[in-house]
């Protein structure tokens, strides 16, 4: 009956055998258009949640434990509570900057359901008593840029979005805001910065906690795409259907987007809690292994910015907490998969060079810091590093994020997990994002660094004459 | 420490108000303990809710409600390093150097103090082995790209990261490979440079440009370890503030022109001073090596200038070392004016004086100026003049208000910039005090205030009005009395200067009656611009009636009626609205006594010319607009044998024999204690408050009322433009034009119209037309220029190459010219 649409331009999508939240469309051709959205149930969660009225619906939100799928995990109706009360405007804003490397299923959330995306805001915002939206959606992805644009005069054509609402007196007006390319944008503060058209910087939590003092100032919830493609399913269904599927502290499905050295690397739809890592891995209806069926070497359980697993992690469970006890986190939910032809340093290298890129130069831990360690790591690649190079890393990202930081355990190394999370210098996460995988890689194959590199020279001091000695 | 630094700290002397009031209020508290004893039911005094009691460092101490935790750790004698932080700006958290350890009840956890306000039992560690980690390692990342070039850096020995580098670095860098290269520096505007090699990217300077000057010029480009300050393409960062951002710039990445390599900061020494280029009166600080004034850096006055410049009076000091300056006294021979001594000179003088007293009697006898002085030197010529008797006198000369303004109810500066209706009446306040703009603008950005403008052509706050007003010149009293509503309150303040030269002051005299109809409580804050003409006026020197003012003088010079026409640091040729008058009056008047600092046109006309100090030449005082009385430095020697006006007058009334004090002062304190004495409004203004007091005390008000003006104007011929001539902050006055970093910035003179009018004359931009006034013709080249409405010719005043002053003619209330296509 399904047919999975393969089209170039779009990653691959694979559905199983599997409850499916927010990728029931994604078997259309046309799930993109605002006629199939509605032959498939599309707008029923609105109009039910203006049938229960705002309290209730918040209700719903909080009783389905949605956590926030923009990497932080936090519960979406806990947060939408934070707005101080009585304050006017208040804003929706959508985080559409997914641009996490190797994260890329809020893309296709965009691309091939934008209907669901814009009506989890109006749901949002009808719950949450927000003014007004604005869809933030990353500059490289046009083709989500331009399905949102017309998915939205469809559904202002039809009524469903700008003044009274399908009759009713609830009105709310939904901006489509094109990013620039900054990677830093998808942090919250960054992004409010650049919609309000300043250059894409963080602010600093506290004082400017966006549920308080937001875009313009005023109180703003900021959501993810993902976060907020859930909510159609929980207004219409029920809070119950919802956590009916997955675990009591992860409850419904998460999109895992994986790349890297398997089988079949694509989107995945898969119940939250309780798939681990060896079925998305190795599971059939997954990405079935490892490409030339080599050996799996590390794996990055949750985008660029994660500290590493080992194979011995592969049976941990997709789920937030879990993660964290092992030495990582699940941020955006991509899994990046490397097998044992692996150049680990090289891999390191990769990412170091992006964060150090995409740094935004506000904080100078990350605008230093970061490319002090690719610096380092590119000599390292190149041949020409020493050993104390690689302490040298570990002294710069201890300015960077002082103290512990996590990595996964590893019986060949006799090594202990440390949890996440780690400390930061920085604002945001970007700093952090350069060191944290480096210090993983390091920690977790100190050997392969250790063949790239020579003994320093000694120092040698040089004696000083001293008077009357 | 340099001057930044203790710029940085006095927001926190600022606050010591708060620390008076808490002591104050523990007093109270004592009290009250002592009546519970009688009324032994009364609960324990309720503890100050604006004391936030916080431990720092294991001590407790005592936070004020809303500090940041910066400003009470180094409040407390608890320095925590920091480079984008600073007092009079919005914290950005950006430079991560003031990380400390801060517990709110959740564990100790790296917070940047600059961000992060007390709050009550907060622990917060600026010491502890985490947080130096943190601090040290930072500044290792500082430095990691910053060039070691301290040994020809301007900023090296007064330079923060140098300094912090010391006392909270690790001492040693493990950087080694190549550092971040940038075209070394690369000019950003006229007057300031940027070395981006040297950038650290705090923010300050940028967000000086944005949030205190608002003219966001500079920001950042490009990202991640590549982002640089830049402005935008072919935008220079054209700031008339731009000087404060190398003040505060934390590195030398920021330098200017004027002072650039010209000096080591240890090899300077510094005095605290008031800015006399205008009479906001900012507090400065005079820097000099080897008895030559090389900068002023702006001091952190809170009732005045909270430590910012302007461009004009950071880098007009280079007039004080010009080649132009008078060195020696000059007398008219027959080979012109030729050098003398003090003793032939000022015998000549005396000789002069008395000539003229023999001839014509004391009102034949003219006394100009005095503004550009200090109160003693303004105070001394006016007790030579009383004692001789002269009437004709004035500080202004024609080209400000009647001295009556300064009777009404004056308000302060701060005032003003809390007042909840800022009524303008007049200038363009960025053009002429400009400081006193940075205060409105702030007081209009943050909400708090409401500005209501009322004036002929868009003035530099016109985009943050809330309402404001165009009339055509003449209008101004009419325009005010149709919108009245606008000037309710209770909390009203008009701030009123010379909007218009080209327009007789009864029409701002009128306008300002009007208000006050409207609103007698209003008070009232003169924008009078020049140096110290409140001072002068309020010491002697302003005019017993409108017949006796600085027009009427020049009127009787040029009417022949004068004998002597004495200059005190007065130039008419280039002050006076009406140059036409000006000449006539110094070809009218028999001899002219010229006092004055530099060479100008008018010292060439005069008979005997005696050389003054200068700025941070002569100490004494200054008033600024709202009144207040500051000291001023003598940093360095004088020029040549120069000396300070008021000697003169006092070797003048000992060779005239007159009555009085004057004859009696041998020091500038001499003269301070007696204008305490003898100045009802300066009663508390002795040497001693003025020593205690180091923002300066504020001079009383003598209440006066406003002379009658009405308005006078006629209709515009509809074939007219009527003109409005205002001043730019860089014009042709002698601080500037001897001051070569800002003489160039000076627009030129030019004829500026709406381009609707433009194209309606038929002419396009850059043409020179004729202007065809009831006196006089002038050709000008034509600017295009939106803030000029239709129907109105706006021209900048006293520029090089200006004409335009020759249409004014100081009688006619306004000035309607023809312009014709050539």
């Amino acid at each position: 009956m399904s047919t999975a649409i393969t089209r170039d331009y779009t990653p691959g999508f694979y559905e199983g055998d599997r409850p499916k939240v927010v990728t029931s469309r994604f078997e259309f051709e046309d799930s993109h258009t605002i006629d199939r959205y509605l032959a498939t149930g599309g707008y029923d969660g609105l109009k039910k949640a203006i049938e229960m009225g705002p309290e209730k619906m918040a209700g719903e939100v909080k009783a389905s434990t949605l956590l926030g799928r923009g990497g932080a995990g936090f519960p979406a109706g806990v947060k939408w509570g934070f707005t101080p009360q009585g304050v006017w405007p208040r804003y929706l804003v959508v985080n559409g900057d997914e641009s996490e490397p190797g994260t890329y299923k809020d893309r296709l959330l965009m691309e091939r359901d934008p209907h669901q995306l814009i009506e989890g805001c109006l749901i949002a915002s009808y719950a949450a008593g927000l003014s007004q939206c604005f869809l933030y959606v990353r500059g490289e992805m046009p083709l989500a840029h331009e399905r949102i644009a017309t998915a939205l005069d469809e559904a202002y054509a039809e009524g469903y979005v700008g003044k009274n609402i399908m009759g009713t007196d609830f009105s709310l007006d939904i901006v489509l805001h094109w990013g620039a390319g900054a990677y830093v944008v998808g942090e919250e503060t960054a992004l409010i910065e650049s919609l309000e058209g300043e250059r894409g910087m963080p602010r600093l939590k506290p004082p400017y906690f966006p549920a308080a003092v937001g875009l313009y100032g005023q109180p703003t919830i900021v959501n993810n795409v993902e976060t907020l493609a859930n909510l159609p399913f929980i207004a219409s269904k029920g809070s119950d259907a919802y956590t009916a599927i997955g675990t009591e502290t992860s409850p419904g499905t998460r999109m895992v987007a994986i790349s890297g050295h398997v089988k079949r690397p694509g989107v995945y739809e898969i119940v939250n809690g309780t798939t681990t890592f060896r079925d998305i891995i190795y599971g059939d209806e997954f990405c079935q292994g490892i490409r030339d069926d080599n050996e799996l070497k590390a794996f990055v359980p949750g985008g660029g910015s994660a500290p590493w697993f080992l194979p011995d992690q592969l049976d941990i469970p997709f789920e937030g907490k879990e993660a964290g006890m092992a030495g990582s986190m699940l941020g955006s939910g991509a899994v990046m998969v490397m097998d044992d032809t692996t150049d680990i340093p090289e891999a390191a290298l990769t990412l170091v060079r992006f964060y150090a890129h995409e740094s935004c130069g506000k904080c100078v831990p990350c605008r230093e810091g970061g490319t002090w360690l690719l610096r380092i790591l590119e000599r390292v690649c190149a041949g020409h590093g020493t050993d104390a190079d690689l302490d040298q890393i570990l002294e710069v990202g201890q300015s960077i994020c002082p103290g512990d930081m996590p990595h996964a355990a590893s019986e060949r190394l006799g090594l202990e997990a440390t949890p996440f999370p780690y400390k930061m210098t920085t604002i945001c996460f970007v700093g952090p994002s350069a060191y944290a995988p480096l210090h993983s890689a390091l920690t977790l194959f100190r050997d392969e660094f250790d063949a790239k590199v020579v003994p320093a020279p000694k120092r040698i001091s040089i004696p000083v004459a001293v008077a009357g000695s | 420490m340099s001057s930044d630094e203790s710029n940085a700290t006095e927001p926190v002397d600022a606050t010591h108000d708060d620390a008076g009031h808490a002591e104050q209020g523990e007093e109270v508290a004592e009290q009250d303990v002592a009546d519970d004893v009688e009324a032994a039911e009364e609960p324990a005094a309720e503890p100050d809710p604006n004391i936030v009691p916080v431990t720092l460092n294991g001590r407790e101490i005592e936070a004020h409600k809303g500090e940041l935790v910066i400003a009470a750790a180094e409040r407390h004698d608890a320095y925590i390093p920091h480079f984008c932080y600073h007092p009079r700006m919005k914290s950005v958290g950006m430079c991560r150097q003031c990380l400390v350890e801060v517990d709110t009840g959740r564990g100790m956890q790296l917070q940047p103090s600059c961000m992060i306000t007390v709050s009550p039992e907060m622990k917060i560690e600026t010491e502890s082995p985490t947080a130096k980690r943190a601090q040290e390692g930072m500044i290792e990342l500082l430095l990691a790209n910053h060039p070691l070039d301290c040994p020809v850096c301007d900023k090296g020995g007064e330079c923060p990261l140098q300094d912090q580098a010391y006392s909270h670095g690790p001492g040693e860098s493990r950087y080694v490979e190549e550092k971040r290269h940038f075209e070394k520096p690369i000019p950003i505007s006229d007057l300031v440079l940027l070395d981006r090699e040297r950038c650290i990217l705090c923010d300050r300077c940028t967000r000086f440009a944005d949030e205190v000057a608002g003219d966001k010029l500079i920001h950042f480009t490009q990202r991640g370890n590549q982002t640089q300050v830049m402005t935008f393409p072919d935008e220079p960062f054209a700031s008339y503030f731009s000087g404060n951002t190398v003040q505060i710039c934390p590195v030398g990445a920021l330098t200017a022109e004027p002072y650039r390599f010209k000096a080591r900061p240890w090899d300077l020494t510094a005095e605290e001073s008031t800015c006399t280029t205008c009479s906001v009166g900012c507090r400065v600080v005079v820097q000099s090596s080897r008895d030559e004034i090389l900068r002023y850096q702006g001091v952190d006055s809170d009732p005045v200038n909270h430590g910012w410049l302007c461009d004009r009076g950071r880098f007009d000091f280079e007039a004080v070392n010009s080649d132009l300056r008078l060195t020696d006294p000059l007398v008219k021979t027959e080979a012109g004016l030729t050098p003398t001594s003090w003793n032939a000179a000022l015998n000549g003088a005396a000789r002069l004086i008395t000539d003229a007293l023999a001839a014509g009697g004391p009102d034949s006898i003219g006394l100009l100026g005095g503004a550009r002085g200090t109160n003693e030197d303004a105070f001394a010529w006016a007790q030579l003049a009383d004692a001789l008797g002269i009437t004709y006198r004035d500080a202004q000369l024609g080209d400000g208000l009647p001295a009556s303004i300064l009777g009404l109810n004056r308000a302060t500066i701060d005032e003003a910039a809390s007042a909840s209706t800022i009524v303008l009446l007049g200038p363009d306040i960025k053009e002429e005090l400009p400081v006193l703009y940075l205060r409105l603008r702030d007081a209009a950005v943050e909400g708090n205030s409401t500005i209501v403008e009322i004036s002929s052509v868009d003035t530099g706050l016109t985009r943050y009005a809330k309402h404001s007003l165009r009339h055509q010149p003449g209008l101004q009293a009419d325009t005010v009395q149709r919108n009245s509503e606008l000037l309710t309150g209770d909390d009203v303040v008009v701030v009123v200067g010379r909007g218009n030269l080209a327009e007789s002051p009864d029409e701002t005299m009128a306008a300002l009656a009007a208000v006050l109809d409207a609103n007698p409580n209003a008070k009232v804050l003169p924008a009078l611009r020049r140096g110290n003409v409140v001072g002068a006026l309020s010491v002697g020197m302003a005019p017993a009636d409108d017949d006796h003012d600085g027009l009427a003088t020049l009127r009787a010079a040029a009417d022949g009626k004068l004998e002597l026409l004495i200059l005190l640091g007065a130039d008419p040729l280039n002050d006076c609205p009406d140059t036409g008058l000006a000449r006539r009056a110094l070809a009218g008047a028999r001899r002219v006594i010229s006092i004055d600092t530099h060479r100008s046109e008018s010292t060439q006309l005069a008979d005997v010319v005696l050389a003054a100090a200068a700025y941070g030449e002569k100490s004494g005082t200054t008033t600024n607009i709202e009144g207040r009385v500051t000291v001023l430095a003598d940093k360095v020697t004088t020029t040549g044998t120069a000396r300070p006006d008021w000697m003169m007058a006092a070797e003048l009334a000992l060779m005239l024999d007159v009555d009085g004090d004057l004859v009696n002062v041998s020091s500038v304190d001499d003269v301070t204690a007696a204008i305490a004495a003898e100045v009802p409004a300066f009663a508390d203004v002795t040497p001693a408050a003025l020593v205690a007091e180091r923002n300066g005390v504020l001079a009383g008000v003598v209440a006066g009322t406003l002379s009658d003006a009405v308005s006078a104007a006629g209709q515009r011929n509809s074939y007219d433009h009527r003109l409005v001539v205002g001043r730019k902050l860089y014009d042709r006055a002698i601080g500037t034009a001897m001051s070569h970093s800002i003489a160039k910035l000076a627009p030129g003179a030019a004829i500026h119209l709406h381009p609707l009018d433009i194209d309606a004359l038929g002419a396009s931009v850059g043409d020179d037309l004729q202007l065809i006034g009831a006196q006089a013709t002038a050709i000008l080249p034509v600017a295009a220029n939106h803030a000029v409405p239709r129907g109105i010719a706006w021209a900048p005043f006293n520029q090089d190459g200006s004409v335009i002053e020759t249409l004014i003619d100081a009688t006619a209330s306004v000035t309607d010219v023809k312009i014709e296509v050539i």
